[in-house]
């Protein structure tokens, strides 16, 4: 009989938690047009290399609560295009022994327009698959004779932001065949092996679970597709390798280190899994 | 003076008489609340916005004071009536006694 009775509660009680749950859940039908003007692609049918594991991609901006997704979507509550200005800023201010900007060789940002879709990507004058970083981190130590920034740092991160703005709205289009493959497959198979005392891969929550809760967590696809990411968790623009480190830090792993080649090789493979939605960067999110 | 502040606002050119629009403001600041030390254990002094203000041709539309635990890069968002076409003016007081200033102009017709 008591059993019957505590049964009966618990019932009860995950009943209400999940009525709760909903009340709060995102409008996961909502579609993002910034500035009233450019519609963005925040779903769509899976790039060709998924089809077995997802029919549809979604971007984060989905699973995202009616506020958060608003703030997106005019750039004057989107708090990351603060940080797009004091790159237009970096963008013309001269530094390093050449006495040179990014505008003396790029002349306007708008010149970057379709970088942040495809990248990471081969690089045949490097020889190596590189993201954006690699590329203006080369820029300023080779061509301005500057000092690197901090990959993950903030004046890395604001100019990368800068670079998605000019792609914003371009559909996510990184080759996955080419020189690149062998990059791209070891990126794969990062994303599919379990780390950690949780013993967690990447897809056992982005691709078998999303949509669902993980605690208060409400799962994305996990795509990068609208990075840097303006965290309101903590105020600033996030690059996506510091978030691969928290997310692999979760599993309670040791993770890779922010601008190791494993990194590098799970960026090229999970930008790939977007193929198809817009780049949304700099994006709003919690 | 805190570096990197630079005063946004966003508020319709036009308008009918009377109509009451609404106007966003934002103004990039550090925010730094006096309660935080660095790394070797020296508390970081106090500096953010201790108050805000908005003018429509010379008469006040909102008067804010401002406490440190206000969050970095502070935001605001109001509705005002425009009885007639004029100018909004907006006002940014800074702890080091830096003030920051932009106007709108808004056409009634």
């Amino acid at each position: 009989m008591r059993n019957i009775a505590t049964s009966r509660l618990a019932f009860a009680v995950a009943g209400a938690l999940t009525l709760a749950a909903g009340a709060a859940m995102a409008d996961e039908e909502a579609d993002l047009v910034i500035n009233g003007e450019t519609e963005m692609t925040v779903r769509t049918d899976a790039p060709a290399h998924l089809q077995d594991a997802l029919d549809t991609i979604y971007s984060g901006w989905v699973f995202r609560n009616d506020d958060t997704q608003m703030m997106q979507a005019d750039d004057f509550d989107n708090p990351g295009m603060i940080f797009v200005d004091q790159a237009m800023d970096a963008w013309a201010a001269v530094d390093g022994s050449e006495g040179k900007s990014c505008a003396s060789c790029h002349e306007g940002p708008e010149s970057m327009a379709g970088v942040s879709a495809t990248y990471p990507k081969w690089v045949e004058t490097a020889g190596e698959v590189r993201t954006t970083w690699q590329q203006i981190n080369d820029c300023r130590e080779n061509r301005m004779g500057a000092k690197p920034w901090k990959i993950t740092g903030g004046d890395m991160v604001a100019m990368q932001a800068l670079l998605a703005v000019q792609s914003r709205g371009m559909p996510v289009n990184v080759a996955i065949d080419g020189p690149g493959a062998e990059t791209w497959e070891k990126g794969k198979e990062i994303y599919y092996t379990r780390y950690g005392q949780l013993e967690l891969s990447c897809a056992n929550c982005h691709e078998d679970n999303y949509g669902n809760y993980i605690r208060a967590d409400h799962l994305s696809q996990g795509q990068i597709n609208g990075f840097p990411t303006y965290r309101l968790k903590n105020a600033k623009l996030n690059a996506v390798q510091a978030r691969f480190e928290g997310c692999i830090r979760d599993t309670r792993a040791e993770p890779f280190k922010a601008g190791s080649p494993e990194f590098v090789a799970l960026e090229m493979y999970v930008a790939s899994r977007g193929n198809g939605l817009s780049v949304e960067g700099p994006s709003v999110r919690n | 003076m805190a570096e990197g502040v630079k005063p946004r606002v966003k508020a319709p050119k036009s308008a009918s008489a009377g109509e009451v629009v609404t106007i966003k403001t934002l103004i990039s600041h550090p925010m730094e609340s006096g309660q935080r030390k660095d790394s070797d254990g020296n508390k970081i002094p106090r500096s953010i916005i201790n108050r805000f203000t908005a003018e429509f041709n010379g008469t006040s539309v909102i008067d804010v004071t401002m406490e440190p635990a206000i969050s970095t890069n502070p935001y605001f968002e109001f509705d005002a009536k425009v009885p007639e076409s004029g100018e909004f003016k907006f006002t940014w007081y800074d702890d080091d006694g830096s003030v920051y200033e932009d106007s709108k102009p808004v056409t009634v017709g």
